[in-house]
């Protein structure tokens, strides 16, 4: 785990009320559609425990629909995001679940669909202080919190793949700090979520998709990254 | 690597190069976080800012709540405030309005910094801002105390908890007194043993302090909890600054803080099951009664 920063303390800069309940949400709908390629055109939320009980006087909903257009925990639009869906033309749900208890008290699923209908759904956890943790990708157990700069690696379950992607980031002298390959099955397809302490730079994206095996790549930069990634490159 | 686990290691920091508080939580961040000692300045920088627009909006634009329950109050307090019919005080008036602000602010979905969380968001800035405008400090002063207050939140994160739903709201308005407390004493320029004090004095004077949310959301008592903080941290950084000291250090209030904060029943720790949330105003509140 990274240290308690002292911007941990003093922050994070967010818009209330919770920091569970509104920046947490906004940071996993933020994950969520960083991990997606393509243009967002519909989102169903489905929401459970507290989530599902007390959405609305904590502006999750608002929060969770801000997170996927992209809008970070600071950013004043969330208040607004139901209108700014809307003339985006993104379209939007909420389901409460409140049957289900076997799940971490704040917990969201979140599916995407795109242009071309493809679909993705996410499931993240809300922690507490904002941190937030993606515990399931489609049907596959994961562990993702963005706490670290990280790559997100759609590919075909087979040998090589991931000596592809490590012999990249070595060339680019990006430093691994952790790395995790999840999969459906044997052979299908498969996740691989690499968390590093160096800067991703957007050109490691077109290197990883040489390799045929490797479907997809997205890049998370962590949060205090995000801004400097964007001018730099 | 300049790093420590409890207030006791904090002083030993402070005592051996004669350093602040707020120097040795800088240089931590630096060295733990790898980045440059001005690129940690101009963040804190931003979130004073940002503190400053949730304290003072409110005053000229009152904002009603997501949940209905509270708006308006800090602009009710700023017109006493300006009429001289204060009985508080310039230092602790001024300080419960900006608290109660940043409380208004956060309710409305607006931004606000989280010190430590954001239902406790209004009693550092409230109080710091208003020693800032009793005493006229520059901004880089302020922004200095901040990292004050972040070891002491950072110590009680590390050591024990800031979460209602673990130890009740001494938890967190708690802890966000505690951490104002410290900080205005370095503002007064007492020293890192006195901002100990101070912190102790404050988690003393709270201890036990219940979560109760009516309807579960962050608004009503937390916003009247920021102004009680603020006085709370008033009195125990007076206390500091006259040279009483304290028999029980910050590092044992915690512990006992933590272990009282697991003792409190789950009905009175953000559940919204007891407590003002349980009262039949509080309940009718919420359409359950």
């Amino acid at each position: 785990m990274a240290f308690i920063s002292v911007f941990d303390v003093i922050g994070p800069n967010m818009i209330g009320p919770s920091s569970s309940h509104t920046a947490g949400a906004c940071a996993i709908a933020y994950l969520a559609q960083k991990m997606k390629s393509g243009t967002l055109v519909k989102a169903v939320f489905t929401l459970y425990g507290s989530f599902a009980r007390t959405y609305r006087g904590h502006g999750t909903d608002r929060a969770l629909l801000g997170g996927i257009m992209g809008f970070s925990t600071d950013d004043v639009r969330i208040r607004d995001s139901f209108s700014i869906a809307r003339e985006r033309g993104i379209e939007f749900c909420f389901h409460v679940d409140e049957k289900e208890t076997d799940v971490h008290p704040n917990t969201v699923d979140i599916r995407m669909t795109g242009e071309n209908g493809e679909t993705m759904t996410v499931r993240g956890e809300s922690l507490g202080g904002g941190k937030v943790r993606i515990v399931r990708i489609n049907q596959v157990q994961v562990d993702f919190t963005g706490e670290y700069n990280a790559l997100i690696i759609i590919q075909q379950d087979k040998p090589g793949v991931a000596a592809h992607i490590t012999r990249c980031l070595g060339d680019k002298k990006i430093n691994i700090a952790f790395m995790r390959i999840f999969r459906e099955s044997r052979g299908q397809k498969a996740y691989t979520i690499v968390e590093t302490d160096d800067l991703l730079c957007a050109d490691i994206q077109d290197e990883l998709l040489e390799n045929p095996g490797i479907m997809d790549v997205m890049i998370v930069q962590k949060e205090e990254n995000r801004g400097e990634a964007d001018d730099g490159f | 690597m300049t790093d420590f686990k409890s207030a006791k290691d904090l002083l030993e920091l402070c005592g051996a190069g004669q350093c602040l508080i707020s120097d040795v939580m800088k240089q931590r961040e630096c060295e733990l976080g790898e980045t440059a000692m001005d690129k940690v300045c101009r963040r804190m920088e931003r979130a004073l800012d940002i503190m400053k627009q949730s304290a003072f909006t409110p005053l000229k634009s009152p904002i009603k709540s997501m949940g209905g329950l509270i708006g308006g109050e800090a602009a009710k307090l700023e017109r006493r405030c300006r009429d001289g019919m204060d009985i508080g005080g310039d230092v602790l008036s001024r300080g419960i309005t900006y608290a109660m602000a940043v409380l208004e602010v956060n309710a409305s979905m607006g931004l606000i910094v989280a010190a430590p969380t954001a239902g406790s968001a209004g009693v550092v800035p409230g109080l710091l801002l208003s020693l800032q405008q009793k005493y006229n400090y520059p901004d880089e002063r302020v922004r200095d105390v901040l990292f004050n207050a972040g070891a002491i939140g950072y110590l009680a994160m590390r050591n024990a908890t800031v979460a209602g739903a673990v130890g009740g709201c001494q938890a967190e308005a708690g802890v966000a007194a505690a951490m104002a407390a410290s900080a205005a004493v370095e503002l007064m320029e007492g020293t890192p043993q006195q901002s100990l004090y101070a912190a102790s004095t404050v988690l003393m004077n709270m201890l036990g302090l219940v979560c109760d949310p009516v309807r579960g959301l962050v608004e009503y008592p937390c916003q009247n909890r920021n102004a009680a903080g603020v006085a709370n941290a008033l009195i125990a950084a007076e206390i500091a600054l006259s040279g009483i000291r304290q028999l029980i250090s910050f590092d044992e209030m915690l512990d006992t803080m933590y272990l009282v904060g697991k003792k409190i029943p789950y009905e009175l720790r953000e559940t919204a099951l007891g407590g003002c949330a349980a009262t039949p105003s509080g309940c009718g509140a919420c359409g359950l009664s």
